[in-house]
C-alpha cells in the first residue's frame, strides 16, 4: 500500500458523493434528487452482485432482475397478507422477516436455476437465465391474488426497531450502506481464494479442472451470493417505490442491469456503481434535454440511448473503467 | 349410408382437441420461421442477436402500412418482404458486421440497442398504439376440414406458409450451393474464406434471410393479434426457448422443438386445469393451471437440459 491507485480514488471519490449529495439535496428540500439517489443505490446493488458473477466469474446472466422481483414480492406479498390476512405463514411487518424471506427465496431460487444453467455454457447460459427469468415474469403475471399483470401496491413498509423506512432520509442511508457492505463483500470475494478459483475458471477452465477445482460448485455458489444480494436489493426497491409488478422483472430489466456493468467496467470493483449513476442520470436527463430541443421528444429518450448503447460497445471496450485505467497503473 | 359412419361422427372433445392441436401447430410454426433464423446467425456466424424479435416487429408494421396504402393485404406482404430485407441489410451493414469477431456479451449489449432504436422508431412512425390488420374476404372465413368440424382459414393458410417455408429452407440448407456454403461455413469458416469465398457477403446474405423470415412470420401474425411495439420482446423469448431445447445450429432441432413448444403452450393453456382437476380441489387447480401452464415450456427446457445440456439435437461439428 504504497500510493492508491487511481480506481481507489475513483471509488472514494463517488461513494463520498453518494453519501454527501443526496442528503444535502434532502436537508436542503431537494427531495426529489433523494429519490433519483435511492433508485440509483438499489440498483447499484443489483450491479454489483451482477457483476460477482458477470465481471468476475464470467457468467453472462440475462436474467438477473428476476432476484429484484422475488425480493420486492416477498416484501409485498407479506405486507400484502399482513394487511388482508391469509398465508399466516409470511403475513407479517417486521422488516427483519421480511429482507431474511427476500434473501433466502431469492438464493433458493439462484440455487435451483443456477444448478441447471450451469451446465451450459456460453450462449446457452445466456438464453437460460433469460428464459428462467421470463418464467417467473409469467408465474407473477398469473399470480391474480397479487395484482397479476397490474402489479401490488405495498400499503406498509417494512418495520424496524430504531429505523423507519417511511422517512426518505432514513430508506436512503440504509440502501447506501447496504450498497457499501455489497461492494466490500463483493472486494473481498474477489479477492480471496475464492475470486481467484472464479477468474481462473474464467480464463481457462479446463487447466483450473485439471488442477483439481469443481469449478462448477464454485460458480454455483458465486451464483447463489449474487441472487441473494439482488434479492436484498430487490426487497430495498420495493419499500422504495411501493409498487410491485411483474415488469420490474422483464428481460429489458435484466438488459439494464448488464449495460450498468458492462458500460461501467465488468469485473472491477466500481464499475457497475458509474454504470448505475450513467443509466439513472441519463434516464432522468436525457427526455428533460430532448425536450428543451424539441418539446415532446423526450418521449423518445430510447432512441439515442440505443444508439449510445450501440457506439458504446462499438467504441468502449473494457467499459468506462476500462477507459480510464487504460495506461494507467491498474491491472 | 352405412350405420357406422354416423357413430363415427367426431364427439364435441376430439373437436375441440383437434383445435387446439392446429393453433399448437400455428404457434409452432410462427415459433420456427423466428428460431431457424436465429439459429443460423448463431450457428453460421456464432452471433446472438437479440434484436431478431425487432424484424417480426418490423414486418407486422411495414406489411400493415402497405395493405392499408394497397388495400391488398397480398401484396402488401410482397412489398413488404424486399423492404425488410433491405433493413436487415443495412442492419448488418451498420452493426452486426463489426460484431462478429467481439464476445458473445457485446453482441447482447449492441443488440439490445438495436431493439431500443426500432422500438423508438416505430413509436415515432406509428404511434405507441397497436394496428390491427384487416383480413380480405377470401382469407377471413372458415374452413372444414373434417366433417362437422371448421376452421378459420387464415390460420390454416399460416400453417401451410410455415411448413412450406420448413420444407423450402430444408432444400436450400441441403441440396443447394448456398446452402453447402453455409454448412461449410458453419463448420469451418475460416476454410471457407481461404477458399477464396466471400465469407462478409455470405454473412450478410444469412443474417437478411433470418430477418425475412422472422419478418414474415410477423407479417402472418398481426391480422391476428396486431401489430404492436411489445410484440418482438415477448416471442423472441419462446423463440431462445426453442433453439436452446433444439440444439443450437440445428435446423432439424429448430423445426422439432418449435412444435414441442407450440402444442404444449397451446394444449397446456386449454387442458391443464382439467387435467388438475383429476388431482386436487377444482379451486386450488383453476388457481394452479394459469401459473404451471404459463411456466410449462421453460420447465421443459429445464428439464431437457438437465438431461442433454446441449439440446436435442447438438450439431455434429462445432
Amino acid at each position: 500500500m504504497s500510493k492508491p491507485s487511481s480506481s481507489a480514488i475513483i471509488t472514494a471519490i463517488i461513494l463520498l458523493a453518494l453519501a454527501i449529495i443526496p442528503v444535502t439535496a434532502s436537508l436542503t428540500g431537494q427531495g426529489f434528487y433523494l429519490d433519483l439517489a435511492t433508485r440509483l443505490v438499489c440498483l447499484a446493488i443489483a450491479a454489483v452482485s451482477l457483476n460477482l458473477i458477470l465481471g468476475i466469474g464470467g457468467m453472462a446472466s440475462f436474467g438477473h432482475a428476476v432476484f429484484i422481483g422475488i425480493g420486492a414480492y416477498a416484501v409485498g406479498i407479506a405486507s400484502y397478507h399482513a394487511t388482508y390476512g391469509d398465508f399466516d405463514l409470511v403475513a407479517t411487518y417486521s422488516g427483519l422477516f421480511q429482507i431474511t424471506l427476500a434473501v433466502v427465496l431469492s438464493a433458493l431460487f439462484a440455487l435451483i436455476t443456477g444448478a441447471i444453467s450451469l451446465r451450459t455454457k456460453g450462449v446457452h447460459f445466456i438464453m437460460i437465465t433469460m428464459a428462467f427469468g421470463q418464467m417467473m415474469y409469467y408465474f407473477f403475471v398469473s399470480l391474480d391474488t397479487y395484482g397479476g399483470d397490474d402489479g401490488l401496491t405495498i400499503d406498509v413498509r417494512s418495520q424496524f426497531p430504531l429505523i423507519s423506512f417511511d422517512n426518505p432520509l432514513q430508506l436512503y442511508l440504509v440502501s447506501y450502506v447496504v450498497l457499501l457492505i455489497s461492494i466490500f463483500t463483493v472486494w473481498k470475494l474477489a479477492n480471496s481464494r475464492f475470486g481467484m478459483v472464479l477468474k481462473g475458471a474464467k480464463a481457462n477452465e479446463d487447466r483450473m479442472r485439471a488442477i483439481g477445482y469443481n469449478t462448477y460448485i464454485y460458480r454455483l455458489v458465486a451464483y447463489v451470493i449474487a441472487g441473494a444480494m439482488c434479492g436484498l436489493s430487490g426487497a430495498l426497491l420495493g419499500n422504495f417505490t411501493t409498487f410491485i409488478s411483474p415488469a420490474m422483472i422483464d428481460w429489458t430489466r435484466s438488459g439494464e442491469l448488464m449495460f450498468m456493468v458492462i458500460l461501467g467496467g465488468a469485473g472491477t470493483i466500481i464499475g457497475p456503481v458509474i454504470g448505475a449513476v450513467i443509466f439513472v442520470v441519463v434516464e432522468h436527463f436525457l427526455p428533460i434535454i430532448m425536450n428543451l430541443i424539441k418539446p415532446g421528444s423526450g418521449l423518445y429518450w430510447h432512441l439515442p440511448f440505443g444508439i449510445i448503447l450501440i457506439l458504446a460497445v462499438l467504441f468502449a471496450r473494457g467499459g468506462l473503467m476500462g477507459l480510464m485505467s487504460r495506461g494507467g497503473d491498474d491491472e | 349410408m352405412p350405420p357406422f359412419i354416423q357413430t363415427a361422427k367426431i364427439p364435441m372433445d376430439l373437436t375441440l382437441l383437434t383445435i387446439q392441436f392446429m393453433n399448437g401447430l400455428q404457434l409452432g410454426v410462427l415459433l420456427f420461421m423466428l428460431a431457424a433464423g436465429l439459429s443460423l446467425t448463431f450457428g453460421i456466424m456464432d452471433l446472438v442477436n437479440l434484436a431478431h424479435g425487432s424484424f417480426y416487429m418490423a414486418g407486422a408494421f411495414i406489411s400493415a402500412s402497405i395493405i392499408f396504402w394497397t388495400g391488398s393485404f397480398v401484396w402488401g406482404v410482397l412489398l413488404a418482404i424486399p423492404l425488410v430485407g433491405l433493413l436487415g441489410l443495412v442492419t448488418e451493414f451498420l452493426v452486426i458486421r463489426h460484431l462478429y469477431s467481439r464476445s458473445h456479451l457485446d453482441h447482447v449489449l449492441a443488440t439490445f440497442g438495436i431493439i431500443l432504436v426500432f422500438d423508438s422508431l416505430v413509436h415515432i412512425f406509428w404511434g405507441s398504439n397497436g394496428i390491427s390488420v384487416p383480413l380480405p374476404v377470401w382469407l377471413d372465413g372458415q374452413v372444414e376440414i373434417f366433417t362437422g368440424m371448421v376452421f378459420p382459414t387464415f390460420r390454416l393458410v399460416i400453417i401451410i406458409t410455415g411448413l412450406l417455408m420448413a420444407v423450402g429452407l430444408y432444400i436450400l440448407v441441403n441440396h443447394t450451393r448456398l446452402g453447402m456454403l453455409i454448412r461449410a461455413g458453419a463448420s469451418d469458416r475460416t476454410m471457407v474464406s481461404a477458399l477464396g469465398i466471400n465469407i462478409q457477403l455470405l454473412f450478410a446474405m444469412v443474417f437478411t434471410l433470418g430477418a425475412v423470415l422472422a419478418a414474415i412470420a410477423g407479417m402472418l401474425i398481426a391480422p391476428i393479434t396486431e401489430a404492436s411495439i411489445g410484440m418482438g420482446g415477448q416471442i423472441i423469448i419462446t423463440a431462445f426457448v426453442v433453439v436452446v431445447i433444439g440444439g443450437v445450429g440445428s435446423m432439424k432441432g429448430a423445426f422439432v422443438a418449435a412444435m414441442l413448444v407450440g402444442l404444449i403452450d397451446t394444449l397446456g393453456r386449454s387442458y391443464l386445469d382439467d387435467l388438475f382437476k383429476l388431482v386436487m380441489s377444482p379451486g386450488a387447480a383453476e388457481t394452479a393451471a394459469p401459473a404451471i401452464s404459463a411456466m410449462a415450456i421453460y420447465i421443459l427446457m429445464a428439464a431437457i437440459l438437465a438431461v442433454r445440456p446441449q439440446g436435442l439435437f447438438p450439431p455434429k461439428v462445432r
